[in-house]
């Protein structure tokens, strides 16, 4: 992930304690999210830190990998901030998701929805609103978003490309044992 | 070296499409010594362009041109733009493909008489006896090189070929083999074995896959009597006031249109571009499109009865590893109505890459069912249900009445609901899907919907009588005496089998045809 620079320009330190702990492990501050243990952060152009922040939560809801660390769900939203750019329509339709997942959260006695401690809570917050643009827009792309991202298939044990390796016919293509 | 033809030269064969129909004819006839052009609209990919990762080789030989859809299967919602699977390139299909190469069983030429009127169901006989087409079939294994024919040792089993059999056998089936591939279980015919890379949907690196890509379009180009024109996206069929087809508008990569002539002209662009093909070629003589006269152009769009079954065990299968499809139980295959429906239904190992199971495995699911499915993806094993659809007239593919695609042309909306047997057959076939994983120990079974569609068929069928289809036994349309029809559009019915080696497998028999026909100045 790319750090901005005026992120980069501050020690990890200073960066976490200028932010606002945000949910679990994000930290959103002054134009950035940041991360209180992975070695990342980012700078989002056009949407807003917050909404960043809550986009990666989201992704992790939706498609939750306990093994799986936040940063790979932080690349698999980034492209909505790209997309935001590029469109305000698309901007304004993402802010407002979120603010509507705040305000359902609210509602529903919870400071926001980063600030929905449950991820069963906050799954109930998204299913009421499963049917909407923004999240559908949010699922959609992380299907490719994050399951194509190669850095993570080694988690599920996918091999990827076999040919450079001569396929698997010495490489264990019928090497099954336990049946 | 390949014959550069004249666009005005009215002596050759226009040949649209260059897949499993147009590119075996297009070979068989430049054997024949009769003049060919192959107009492609993809471009040219072979073995060392092809990519091992699931969503670059898509991008790089999928059909991705606008299609719109409709009805009540789920692909209308979960993949609106994108109906089908079908290859633009060199080669068609055939590049994409997993090469299963069943023949039909004898019944299945027969539909209508074996099964009876079905209400809903357009059935018809096809127009062809079963014994016309035994030496056919056995021309098209021995060019395919079909393993468990000629003398062609069987694909070794791989891990999930191995679970299917173990469940297979504990539920009682009888029939199971990795079944007759068109993969080389050996060294044949300048191409190599199989190395079991597990990547057979996305072009095989080594060549050991039957594609025409590079088996009959160059086997045909090295005769000089074949042209293969690729990036030329064929738009029109003209015809002369005597109602024959003259030749064929087509647009280059730049949008240059440029006409070629043709003596005749053979329609292979896979079920959904024919049809659209010869709709979007109405003329004030021809106002409901070319060979529509019965109003069937387009109707009884079959897709097979599919859908997958992926269990989970407690133990790593990497179904990953080795070829795609070679696994095949054949037992629900054939015709016994006492299970509740008509037809019958083949079951075939499949597996797909982490990141074609996360776009397919549910389609719009999320959540800790989703995503607990795919923490069990290195302990699962998968197979796919294919079986005999009912022809529906309702079931079409039809011009949109706005959207335009990049020429300009109306693209196709493709309009599919399930026959009530074929809901019937894909429950009957969840069933025995997971019941053979549970034999051998699956803790979690997932019933998985059809993919966009890969057999694409009927929307030209074969028909006796002139007014139920649109071309006669030899794929040559009732309308027009030499405009052909050659690729899957033409199947009367689907049979339970994968239908590229009867595609195939016909398209020799039409060679034969086309050629007695000009031998005898009709054509
Ligand atoms: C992933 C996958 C796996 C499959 N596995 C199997 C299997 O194991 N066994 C089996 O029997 N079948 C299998 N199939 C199906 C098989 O590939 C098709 O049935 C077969 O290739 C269809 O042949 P066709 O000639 O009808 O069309 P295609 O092979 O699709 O060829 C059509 C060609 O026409 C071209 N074209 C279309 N319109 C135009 C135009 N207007 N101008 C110029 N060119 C045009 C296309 O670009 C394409 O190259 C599989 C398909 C897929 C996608
Ligand atoms: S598994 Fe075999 S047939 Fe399939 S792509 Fe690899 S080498 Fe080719």
């Amino acid at each position: 992930m790319t750090t901005p620079r005026s992120v980069r320009s501050m020690t990890r330190r200073e960066l976490l304690s200028s932010g606002v702990a945000a949910g679990s492990a994000l930290v959103v501050g002054g134009g950035f999210v940041a991360h209180s243990t992975e070695a990342w952060a980012m700078e989002p152009t056009t949407l807003s830190p917050h909404a960043m922040a809550t986009l990666v939560q989201m992704a992790r809801d939706i498609y939750p990998h306990d093994a799986i660390a936040d940063a790979h769900y932080a690349v698999a939203v980034k492209s909505h901030d790209e997309s935001a750019a590029a469109d305000p329509a698309y901007a304004r339709m993402m802010e407002s998701g979120v603010r509507v997942l705040d305000t359902i959260a609210g509602n529903r006695g919870f400071p926001d929805y980063l600030g929905t401690g449950w991820e069963l809570d906050r799954v109930k917050i998204l299913r009421s609103v499963e049917n909407q643009e923004f999240f559908q827009a949010v699922r959609g792309g992380l299907v490719v978003g994050l399951y194509n991202q190669k850095e993570i298939w080694g988690h599920f044990g996918y091999e990827g490309a076999s040919f450079e390796e001569g396929g698997y016919l010495y490489r264990g293509f019928d090497d099954i044992a336990w049946l | 070296m390949s014959a550069p033809f004249d666009l005005t030269d009215d002596s050759v064969v226009v040949i649209i499409g260059t897949g499993a129909g147009g590119g075996t004819l297009a070979n068989e006839l430049a054997q024949k010594g009769i003049s060919v052009v192959a107009l492609e609209a993809g471009g040219r990919h072979l073995p060392e362009d092809y990519i091992n990762d699931e969503w670059p080789s898509f991008s790089q030989l999928a059909w991705l041109d606008k299609r719109t859809t409709s009805g009540g299967w789920r692909v209308a919602k979960d993949f609106s733009g994108l109906p089908a699977w079908i290859v633009k390139a060199v080669g068609g299909s055939t590049t994409h493909w997993a090469g299963a190469s069943l023949r039909f069983q004898d019944h299945e030429w027969k539909g209508l008489t074996h099964y009876g009127e079905i209400e809903g169901a357009n059935l018809l006989d096809w127009p062809i006896e079963p014994a016309e087409m035994t030496d056919y079939y056995a021309k098209a294994e021995n060019k395919m090189g079909v393993t468990l024919t000629n003398g062609i040792p069987g694909l070794p089993g791989n891990n999930n070929y191995k679970v299917l059999e173990a469940g297979a056998r504990k539920l009682g089936y009888e029939h199971v083999s990795t079944g007759r591939m068109a993969i080389n279980s050996q060294e044949r015919d300048g191409r190599s074995a199989c190395q079991q890379t597990g990547f057979c949907f996305q072009g095989c690196k080594f060549g050991a896959k039957w594609s025409t890509a590079y088996t009959e379009i160059p086997a045909g180009e090295a005769t000089g009597n074949l042209e293969v024109r690729e990036n030329a996206h064929v738009l029109t069929i003209e015809h002369d006031d005597g109602g024959k087809v003259t030749g064929v508008v087509y647009a280059d990569p730049a949008g240059n249109r440029h006409r070629q002539a043709a003596r005749a002209v053979c329609v292979a662009g896979n079920s959904i571009e024919s049809p659209r093909l010869l709709l979007n070629s109405a003329s004030s003589m021809f106002p409901d499109g070319l060979a529509n006269s019965s109003g069937q152009v387009g109707r009884n769009y079959m897709r097979h009865m599919t859908g997958s079954v992926y269990a989970i065990f407690p133990e790593p299968v990497r179904m990953w590893r080795g070829t795609t499809m070679a696994g095949i139980v054949q037992d629900e295959a054939r015709h016994d109505p006492s299970r509740g429906f008509a037809g019958g239904y083949e079951l075939e190992t499949l597996s797909i890459g982490l990141p074609f199971m996360a776009a397919f495995l549910d389609p719009g699911g999320w959540g800790r069912e989703f995503s607990s499915a795919m923490e069990g993806y290195e302990n699962m094993a998968g197979l796919w249900i294919v079986g005999e659809d009912m022809p529906q007239e309702s079931n079409r593919i039809t011009l949109h009445a706005e959207e335009k695609d990049q020429h300009g042309l109306p693209v196709p909306n493709v309009h599919f609901t399930d026959h009530p047997n074929d809901v019937a057959m894909r429950n009957h076939a969840y069933r025995q899907g997971a019941a053979i994983y549970d034999a051998v120990g699956a803790t979690r079974t997932l019933p998985t919907p059809p993919y966009p569609s890969t057999h694409n068929l009927g929307t030209n069928r074969m028909s006796a009588d002139a007014s139920k289809g649109v071309v006669n036994k030899w794929g040559q349309t009732h309308d027009i005496a030499n405009l052909f029809v050659s690729d899957g559009s033409v199947f009367t019915t689907g049979a339970a089998e994968n239908p590229t080696l009867t595609i195939v497998s016909l398209a020799i028999r039409q060679a034969d045809y086309i050629a007695e026909q000009m031998n005898q100045g009709m054509l």
